[in-house]
């Protein structure tokens, strides 16, 4: 080794010693300048790319949820609006043991079944990372008990939620809709129409009714916190606030009472109604019954009661004034008695003389009038008072499926009316073309026979009717139906009433459109199908009964309701329009099973007018003896 | 009498050492305030650890340095004894095996390593400095690796390094000639995968993880590119003192202790990582020349490795949280929350006063 000579050699020692110690000193600068050069590279070349990195580290941004707007009816009843509960809610991916958990929380805040069955429909609906309420509507006593036992339950908290209450329940339930929370589905359709951002935080969004097709206006518009948070998300400060938008307040043009009392005159019958302003198309009242509490879907339907909505043989979910096809019957006369004058198939003097029943020429088949024996001599005025199936069946026949066809689709027959809900459905007006689309089958002249009795293919929703009343109503102006008058916009608080213009208006000739009205007057008068509902009116009404089939009859039976079985027992219909001489009513009733719409729809008819036009409310007992009294002449 | 002694003792403290230490100690803990979440209680009992750390430096000081290598193989022998006893009866936290519960206290013994393998290498080259051959640096070596063997399986890699680098720099300053030098450095390299093979998953992962932060951003990553967005964020003249949101809002993971650098760097940006970075080049400066000037070989090797391990200290912990190393838990010196790392590191001051004031009283 050479350095053991150095060894012994002080100052080469000490100069060697020093010689490594300034490489070791060197050392420590050289490495001490690439820190330095790291943090030049950091600090100043890359300090933008930190910098907002620190930013997005520590500023999230919290949507703050409108206040979703209130659905009030024309006088300003509320029937949906907002409160604020407490809700005890669960994150399911934050617990083990969900049901020992579940099963712990129930020593301390009251949990049923009923909960437990509706946290599990709704945790199969949602992910397992967002938290969903077990329990909603604490009271102060449940808040605090838990409070006091928080440490035990990580994963569980009490949150402040609004909550959509419907305070009139069933009333008018298949106008308003209901909300429910936001699925799959909803989301797609949020993201197809670019609003998915404006739900940032919404839970729930408007599923039907009102509800739904009204839900951009009464969402509003999320408002923005930008929020300081630590690494574990906790909110330290606000950086800046951008509210909320409430949502805007509807209005319907539905008045509630006038909706009480129709629905109270169901009774216990099912059925729907439909009541239009004929002016404007403003719907007063829109009755599907038997209807349902929209307050059970708004924290998510238990399955035990949405098995009872959705099994119930009265079918309380299904909307029958907007989605119910029914054959309109005999209130299809009067538009068919309309088209035949019209067109000049008929004049108002001209008679037929009625045997009981129609042939087609060169046939010896027997088309039926409800009469058996026939009306004898009918003209056009009689034929609408009595009901006369012989005169409609050649009446079509003379028309044709074409005439017929195109003169009853200007009546919103067979195609949506465009109310303001979604879910309608369109109905059927048979026609030619249809037929061959539909069964690649040419038409019969019999199917235009029994058309022009509103029966065979012809389907109608009980919407359609009212719709097509009100235009008999008011002349032949189409205002398609809404169901909301006016909208309140949320900051300046103005009430816009809704477009109210005719969408069309179609030149009827007056003395038709006139004659047609005295005729449907007269209906309601002794000797009409409807007398029994209107004893002691005291205004014009212009209406028509009618009866829709539910099972076919052999041509040699006849029909006898108490042998049928309840339920297969014929829909009774009625429309009407009030007063005859200057409409402000126009409506359509429907009785599934109620049998013959004298006796059993027109007087729901005569209830909700009365109260419309007189502000009367319904006698129960006087109108139910009087409507016996002469129920046997009145037939349909 | 008695004012003599005192003037004496005071006489034993390096003015410029002491003072610069003490501004670094000041800035550590203006930034401690901040990392603390202005926290009076961290302070209080920050201020005590330097109390302590300060009066064990002044008392070190005062012992003459040949008395201090009398301590050389007691405390050697009984730290190689605690680790044993770690090793055997350790108490367990974080999964490693570091800390000996002796009822009334826990001793990591490692600390204590700190110091007295250092101070072994410089008592034995002292033992055989007429006469050094290549046997006694390769005795050297054993002495130093035998502890280290121990650290390193406990698992505490950063210490282990630390040490190593120490005893390292005895062995570097007392003339190990340059040929070896390079063969050792050349047989570390050609080590490296064997090393690979025997280190544990987490300390791979953060090898792993320095590579590329990105690679696993909630877990091991997340406390570099943490702190690296702190240090960036600062940007040259930093977000203020009290001001940074990285550290204030909870995204600086142990931010009072070992990362506390990042928040300095973020709350005074560049220009002051500069003054800090001169600062420690100030006192290693100073280190180094006390080194220089140190009379004896053992005294001149154990304050050049002192110096170096400080110097090495900082760095390694600056490093790692700017992203330029692993994170291997080191303190910043002087900096960092803690009274194990405060006494240790003053402790060393205190002996490299120690040689620096009695170097007359030695010098033969």
């Amino acid at each position: 080794m050479k350095h053991r000579t150095f060894l012994k050699n002080h100052k080469l020692e000490l100069h060697s010693f020093r010689i490594r110690l300034a490489i070791g000193g060197a050392f420590a600068v050289i490495l001490f300048l690439v820190l330095a050069s790291r943090f030049f590279y950091v600090q100043v070349a890359q300090h933008n790319h930190y910098q907002t990195l620190a930013e997005a580290n520590r500023i999230s941004i919290v949507p703050i949820v409108p206040n979703r707007g209130l659905i009030l009816d024309r006088n300003g009843v509320i029937l949906a609006h907002n409160y604020s509960a407490y809700t005890l809610e669960i994150t399911p991916s934050k617990v083990d043991g969900l049901e020992a958990t579940i099963d712990e929380l129930a020593k301390i805040i009251e949990i049923t079944s009923k909960d437990r069955k509706r946290f599990k429909k709704l945790l199969d609906e949602s992910h397992n990372f967002e938290s969903q309420p077990i329990r909603t509507r604490l009271n102060e006593v449940e808040i605090a008990r838990f409070a006091v036992n928080r440490y035990r339950f990580p994963g569980v908290e009490i949150k402040a939620r609004l909550f959509r209450d419907y305070p009139l329940a069933e009333l008018a339930s298949h106008a308003i809709g209901y909300i429910g929370r936001i699925n799959d589905k909803d989301l797609d359709k949020l993201e197809e129409n670019e609003e998915i951002a404006n739900y940032r935080g919404s839970d729930h969004i408007g599923k039907i009714g009102i509800e739904q097709s009204y839900e951009k206006q009464l969402h509003g518009i999320t408002g923005f916190e930008q929020v300081e948070t630590d690494s574990g998300g906790k909110a330290i400060r606000t950086l800046s606030r951008t509210p909320a938008v409430s949502g805007d307040n509807v209005y319907l043009a539905m008045d509630t009472r006038l909706q009480a009392v129709a629905e109270k005159a169901f009774g216990d019958f099912r059925g729907a109604m439909v009541a239009i302003d004929p002016h404007n198309g403003e719907v007063l009242a829109f009755v599907s019954q038997p209807g349902f509490d929209p307050n059970l879907f708004v924290d998510g339907i238990d399955s035990a009661s949405w098995d009872a909505l959705n099994n119930s043989p009265d079918r309380p979910l299904n909307n029958r004034a907007l989605r119910g096809l029914y054959p309109p019957g005999s209130t299809f006369k009067p538009f068919m008695a309309l088209a035949g004058l019209e067109l000049g198939k008929r004049t108002p003097s001209s008679t037929i003389s009625d045997p009981g029943y129609y042939m087609l020429p060169g046939s010896s088949h027997r088309y039926r009038d409800w009469k058996a024996g026939g009306h004898g001599s009918v003209d056009l005025r009689k034929s609408i008072v009595v009901s006369c199936d012989t005169y409609y069946y050649g009446l079509a026949n003379d028309m044709g499926i074409d005439n017929i066809y195109n003169f009853i689709k200007k009546f919103g027959m067979g195609s949506k009316t465009g109310i303001d809900i979604e879910g309608e459905v369109s109905g059927l007006l048979a026609s030619q073309e249809w037929k061959k689309r539909r069964f690649k089958q040419r038409w019969f002249p019999g199917e235009t026979v029994i058309t022009g009795i509103g029966q065979g293919y012809t389907l109608t929703t009980p919407l359609q009717l009212a719709f097509a009343t009100s235009l008999l109503a008011n002349s032949g102006e189409l205002f398609p139906p809404r169901l909301v008058r006016a909208i309140q916009d949320s900051k300046s608080n103005l009430i816009k009433n809704t477009s109210s213009q005719p969408l069309e208006k179609y030149d009827f000739k007056p003395e038709n459109l006139k004659l047609v009205r005295e005729a449907m007057i007269d209906v309601n008068r002794p000797g009409g199908t409807a007398v029994a509902a209107w004893l002691n009116a005291p205004y014009l009404v212009a209406g028509k009964t009618g009866t829709a089939q539910v099972v076919g009859i052999k041509q040699t039976e006849k029909y006898v309701a108490s042998r049928v079985q309840e339920r297969h027992r014929d829909h009774a219909l009625y429309i009407a329009y009030a007063p005859a001489d200057d409409p402000k009513i126009a409506l359509a009733v429907l009785v599934e099973n109620g049998g013959h719409g004298g006796s059993t729809a027109a007087p729901i008819a005569r209830k909700v007018m009365d109260f419309y036009l007189l502000g009367k409310l319904p006698n129960e007992p006087k109108i139910s003896t009087e409507a016996a009294a002469v129920e046997e002449h009145a037939d349909d | 009498m008695i004012k003599r002694f005192f003037t004496r003792l005071t006489l034993h403290i390096d003015g410029f050492l002491f003072f610069s230490l003490i501004i670094l100690m000041a800035m550590g803990l203006i930034v401690l305030y901040s990392a603390s979440g202005k926290s009076p209680d961290r302070i209080i009992s920050q201020l005590i650890n330097m109390g302590v750390a300060l009066t064990v430096m002044w008392v070190i000081a005062n012992i003459p340095p040949q008395h201090l290598l009398r301590l050389a193989v007691p405390a050697y022998t009984l730290g190689l004894l605690l680790l044993i006893s770690v090793a055997l009866f350790g108490d367990i936290s974080h999964g490693a095996r570091r800390w000996l519960n002796l009822g009334f206290t826990k001793i990591q013994p490692s600390e204590l390593m700190k110091l007295a393998a250092p101070l072994m290498l410089a008592w034995y080259f002292n033992r055989y400095e007429t006469n050094l051959r290549l046997k006694n640096y390769a005795i050297a070596a054993i002495l130093l690796l035998i502890p280290v063997g121990f650290i390193a399986r406990q698992p505490d890699l950063g210490t282990s390094l630390l040490i190593t680098a120490s005893g390292f720099y005895v062995i570097f300053l007392a003339g190990l000639s340059w040929r070896i030098l390079l063969g050792i450095f050349a047989a570390i390299g050609a080590s490296l995968p064997l090393v690979w093979s025997v280190m544990h998953d987490y300390q791979r992962q953060r090898v792993l993880t320095l590579l590329d932060p990105s690679q696993d951003p909630l877990g091991a990553g997340y406390h570099i590119i943490q702190s690296t967005i702190a240090i960036g964020s600062g940007g040259i003249f930093g977000k203020g003192w009290l001001k940074g949101t990285q550290a204030h809002l909870d995204f600086l993971p142990e931010r009072t202790t070992d990362f506390i650098f990042a928040v300095f760097a973020e709350e005074f940006g560049l220009v002051g990582n500069i003054l800090l970075v001169t600062l420690f080049i100030i006192i290693i400066s100073r280190g180094l020349l006390i080194a220089a000037n140190a009379p004896t070989l053992a005294s001149r090797l154990l304050a050049g490795s002192i110096t170096l391990t400080f110097f090495t200290y900082a760095f390694v912990n600056m490093g790692m949280v700017s992203g330029i190393l692993p994170v291997v838990g080191v303190p910043l010196p002087l900096f960092s929350y803690g009274g194990t790392s405060m006494v240790t590191v003053l402790l060393g001051f205190g002996i490299l006063m120690s040689i620096h004031t009695h170097r007359k009283l030695v010098r033969t």
